[in-house]
């Protein structure tokens, strides 16, 4: 490695900008002629719109026009969709019900958008949104999937009876119930999976242009993938053709997933744009993000884990009804199915595992993909119950863990994974070792002298990321190949653009991406420049999600790279009337290994494109591309152990120490990593502990919708992290790159939660463990 | 943001004429509270008149035991204040941990009290301080003052102009904050007075806003020790309920404050 290569702690490149206010978000793009947009929102619930009167509202000054569900109908724009087929166990498709971008008939959840206003401001916009009259005829409402199932629950969509989305099935469901039936030890539990919302620093926004004179159209939008929201945006929703069609996002202030999906918010600004004939620019406030943008989790769960008298693990039950608000979102269908219950073998050898989901709409925003998605929802299932179940074997944690530990790779689970590589124990002793482990009962005794309760908990997870092989997505019913692409263009003095589609909302690409560069080149990251974002730019790509742009953008990137490497090669052995396979590339020169005989970079890259020496039958310039498809999911794991005291007479929780110890496989940028490690830790803690949006029951008012009720951890909520690595290399990808975005918010929550319950003798304890749950936790245990 | 006009006071009769011109106009102080909810359209004033620059509300006086604390003072001023410190310290203390650095910089004593959020600080420092609260009309006693969640004794127009506190011989603050919102989900302050009489002050629990818990002021009389409060059982029947702590909790929290405070008092 080079000082800025792979394994380099280089410095964002970034960040200059983004701390010194110079980043340019949606909201900062000004285009001539530019309006404002202001949505007429549900104030209820589930209600049916028995009509919309906007006479007044069209008389506010500076409106310009006021445009409702029947004009989108006019214009044949077409429903949102959920991109992700799955199929109930009795081989009946997903009941997806209508999702208009503004609702005609029926509003379904408390902020479904009614009606656009655009006008000369924003002030002026909301004044005359206030001033529409909406007539509503109120329904009842469900907010919970357990009640939205129960007979005589109000119904949400004709074609979803009872409210089921579907009822899915993984697994062998007569071996896991044979190998339950015959355990010597059997641990249950019922936990829930507490729903979150996403709050990326950005709100979303959206800017819509469309320009007559070409009949083109432009949106800039908050997305962590532009291209598929081009793709989506033309191939469903009818606004454009691709070909007509730009697509940017920007500086994209954070996403967690949130950002993924299709809104119809972009959608109808762009419609808005063309029907009203000005550019109209959209920007949530903080309200409308806790209202409208797509929150995470939600699910309850019952789960049996079988155990045979040597403590090892015969089977695993599981049975999840999971809340996916009032319409499948882009990719709500597969987050409680294939990217979470192929994960429940977690790093255990488990001969027999059964999972049934059933998906429920309910008068809720929509449910999809949040930072871990799918994920932690099982790893909480599996660690919360290992944890339990060590406690009522007699056996230590970390003894019962590595009693059942997977040790030989590649190992197929029963439920479609295929690890590839990984070494459990050494992450576990790893984090045993750097957390004390052995010292803990001292510290247990100390802290009770202080009137403490302390405790100490683990979580060993396992993940999916780089998704994903696309025939394997495909066939489990993907609308979408989930590769990646890449083009490196060496400019004719040498510096270098890479494009790729990627989308870097935070995640430190413009630093990452330049390092793979200055690896294989020696050129400083300063010579290379990472252009992403925009469809004009790239041609295509999937974005970012899953902790996928390392090992897949990545791979496309390194693949692009061997292309200009060997053309690059080639031109120098040429110019140097040398071997093409005698040249090696160091420090920015391209060099006859053995000799003192060298052409720098700069040199090498101008002849390319002067083209007046170039080798028989090669094309000038130099740039290449290449789209990468990975070959298998990749398989970052680790173990967390986490330390609490209780306030016995509060029930307050301070969390004292919390130790990672991840393998991530190769690490392009350890600083970037850990950053990640720390940002996932902070959400997972956050999860465990404070945040939890609450619908009230009755109304289907959302309790949490601002910071005042809704608890987003702080810095004095969090512990100074210990995180370290240890490294099995990912054998699916050319890097060895498994990704790290995600596991800290994946292996964190059960961790804490197994603290807390060591801490307070109870193990009946639901996220977010309030000091008011904990308190009650503890009284009902005494 | 409804559009409302902003008027800046030059002295409390000015302040008094400007808000008495417009039935619909508000003062403004820190506007910690209040221009949040005008950004979200919960109040819609036409006019806004600017107490913070009005010199005669602002400052602090400590003179013997009498502490005079302007309206327009801030919650940093109380906080940083060394004459505090000296003569109330728990008075500073509950002034340096009400919101954040923001909030403390801005917001103003005036401004808390004329709210009165039934999750607020001061109203239970005020309370249990048997404070004076000094209007441009007349003298309000604490007790008589804060009558009810967001109600106060102030009438139309009538504007506060100082506090007046004489110090205790003893008094702490303790709180348990909101985990969200950081406000006080129970906060008690305790002050044990020159004359032997003993106020506990709760805010942030009770239905009804500020409240005096009497039970344990006839408790610490006879013997100020957090041990006092044992024997004493809270009732929750008037406490608030909401999604972060029920009234049972809220009770429980009532006694644990109250008992850190008097600790905190020493």
């Amino acid at each position: 490695m080079g000082m800025e290569g792979i394994g380099a702690r280089v410095a964002r490149k970034e960040d200059k900008r983004f701390i010194t206010g110079k980043g340019r978000y949606t909201d900062d793009m000004v285009v001539p002629g530019m309006k404002h947009a202001h949505f007429v929102r549900s104030p209820h619930a589930h209600a049916k719109i028995k009509s919309i009167d906007t006479s007044a509202a069209e008389k506010m000054p500076g409106v310009i026009g006021i445009l409702n569900g029947n004009q989108l109908a006019e214009d044949a724009v077409g429903n949102l969709i959920c991109g992700w087929m799955i199929h109930s166990k009795d081989g009946s498709p997903m009941n997806m019900g209508v999702w208009r971008p503004l609702a005609q008939e029926t509003v379904r959840y408390v902020g479904d958008a009614v009606a656009i206003v655009v006008a000369d401001t924003k002030a002026q916009a909301r004044d005359a949104a206030e001033a529409v009259v909406v007539d509503y005829e109120t329904l009842p409402v469900v907010t919970t999937a357990v009640e939205a199932l129960k007979d005589g629950a109000p119904q949400l969509h004709p074609v979803a009876k009872n409210n089921l989305i579907y009822d899915w099935e993984i697994g062998d469901a007569a071996a896991t119930d044979a190998a339950i039936a015959s355990a010597a030890h059997v641990t249950e539990m019922k936990i829930i999976n507490n729903r979150l919302v996403p709050n990326p620093m950005e709100p979303r926004a959206a800017l819509g242009v469309y320009d007559a004179g070409d009949d083109h159209y432009t949106v800039w939008t908050t997305s962590q993938n532009p291209h598929v929201a081009r793709l989506v945006m033309s191939a469903f929703y009818n606004v454009a053709p691709e070909n007509k069609l730009r697509v940017i996002a920007p500086d994209v202030g954070g996403g967690f997933g949130s950002k993924i999906y299709i809104y119809p918010e972009e959608i109808v600004c762009l419609w808005a744009s063309k029907r009203t004939g000005v550019p109209v620019k959209w920007n949530s406030d903080r309200t409308e993000a806790f209202l409208t943008d797509a929150h995470g989790r939600d699910h309850v769960s019952t789960i049996k884990m079988a155990f045979d008298a040597n403590n090892k693990i015969t089977g695993f039950k599981v049975d999840t009804i999971a809340n996916l608000g009032a319409y499948m979102s882009l990719f709500s269908s597969s987050v409680p199915t294939y990217l979470y219950a192929t994960l429940l073998s977690g790093q255990y050898d488990i001969p027999a595992i059964h999972a049934n989901v059933r998906t429920v709409y309910t008068n809720t925003v929509p449910v999809d993909a949040y930072r871990g998605a799918g994920r932690p929802e099982a790893t909480y299932l599996l660690e919360r119950v290992m944890e339990t179940a060590a406690r009522e074997l007699g056996v230590t944690p970390a003894e019962l863990r590595q009693n059942n530990f997977i040790r030989e790779f590649p190992h197929q689970t029963p439920v479609i994974m295929c690890y590839d590589a990984g070494d459990y124990d050494a992450s576990l002793n790893a984090a045993m070792k750097a957390s004390d482990y052995a010292g803990f009962p001292a510290r247990k005794a100390e802290a009770k002298s202080r009137g403490k309760l302390r405790g100490i908990g683990m979580s060993c997870y396992i993940e999916a990321c780089g998704i994903a092989p696309s025939a394997a997505v495909g066939s489990l019913g993907a609308g979408v190949g989930l590769w990646e692409s890449a083009e490196v263009r060496v400019n004719a003095v040498g510096t270098i653009e890479v494009l790729t589609g990627s989308h870097s909302h935070g995640q430190g690409h413009e630093t990452t991406f330049a390092q793979l560069v200055a690896e294989r080149f020696g050129v400083g990251i300063d010579t290379v420049s990472i252009v992403h974002g925009d469809t004009d730019k790239v041609q295509m790509g999937m974005g970012t999600y899953g902790s996928r742009s390392g090992a897949v953008g990545m791979s496309a990137v390194v693949k692009a790279l061997d292309k200009v490497e060997l053309k690059a090669k080639k031109l120098a052995a040429h110019l140097m009337e040398a071997d093409e396979s005698d040249i090696v590339i160091e420090n920015g020169e391209l060099k006859v290994a053995g000799t003192d005989k060298s052409v720098p970079w700069f040199q090498m890259a101008l002849a390319a494109y002067t083209a007046h020496n170039m080798p028989e039958g090669m094309e000038p310039g130099l740039k290449e591309g290449a789209f990468y498809d990975p070959s298998n999911f990749t398989f970052p794991a680790g173990c967390y152990i986490c330390e609490v005291e209780v306030d016995p007479e509060t029930g307050k929780t301070e969390v004292i120490q919390f130790v990672a110890a991840d393998d991530f496989g190769k690490i392009i940028n350890p600083m970037i990593v850990e950053g990640q490690v720390h940002g996932g830790l902070a959400q997972g803690i956050g999860q465990a502990l404070l945040e939890g949006a609450h619908y009230d029951p009755e109304t289907g008012q959302l309790l949490t919708a601002s910071y005042m009720d809704y608890t987003m951890p702080r810095a004095d909520d969090l512990p100074s992290f210990q995180v370290s690595t240890t490294e099995t290399a990912c054998p699916s990808n050319p890097l060895g790159i498994k990704g790290c975005g995600e596991a800290g918010a994946i292996g964190s929550p059960p961790a804490l939660i197994n603290a807390i319950t060591d801490a307070i003798g109870n193990n009946d304890l639901t996220m977010p463990a309030t000091p008011q749950r904990v308190w009650a936790a503890l009284r009902s245990a005494q | 943001m409804y559009a409302t006009n902003y008027h800046r006071a030059s002295s409390v009769e000015d302040a008094v004429k400007l808000a008495s011109a417009n039935d619909e106009a508000k003062y403004l102080s820190g506007g910690q509270t209040l221009l949040p909810t005008m950004k979200q359209r919960l109040a819609a004033p036409s006019d806004l008149v600017d107490l913070r620059h009005v010199s005669d509300l602002k400052g602090i006086s400590v003179s013997g035991g009498s502490i005079r604390i302007g309206a327009a003072t801030t919650h940093a001023e109380v906080a940083n204040s060394a004459e505090i410190a000296s003569a109330c310290p728990a008075l500073a203390h509950l002034a340096a941990h009400i919101g954040d650095p923001h909030v403390r910089h801005m917001g103003t004593i005036g401004g808390s009290i004329a709210n009165n959020d039934p999750a607020a600080d001061y109203p239970a420092g005020l309370m249990a301080l048997n404070a004076t609260i000094v209007t441009n009309k007349r003298s309000i006693g604490a007790d008589d003052f804060f009558t009810g969640m967001f109600d106060t004794a102030l009438e139309d127009g009538e504007l506060i102009v100082a506090v007046e506190i004489t110090a205790p011989l003893k008094s702490g603050y303790a709180k348990f904050p909101n985990p969200a919102s950081r406000y006080a989900m129970t906060g008690v302050f305790v002050a044990k007075h020159g004359d032997g009489s003993v106020r506990v002050a709760v805010t942030g629990a009770g239905s009804g806003g500020v409240f005096r818990q009497s039970d344990m002021e006839q408790a610490l009389a006879s013997n100020f020790s957090a041990g006092a409060l044992d024997g004493i059982t809270v009732d929750d029947s008037d406490l608030m309920s909401d999604i972060h702590a029920s009234s049972a909790y809220r009770a429980n929290l009532v006694k644990v404050m109250a008992k850190r405070a008097v600790t905190a008092a020493g």
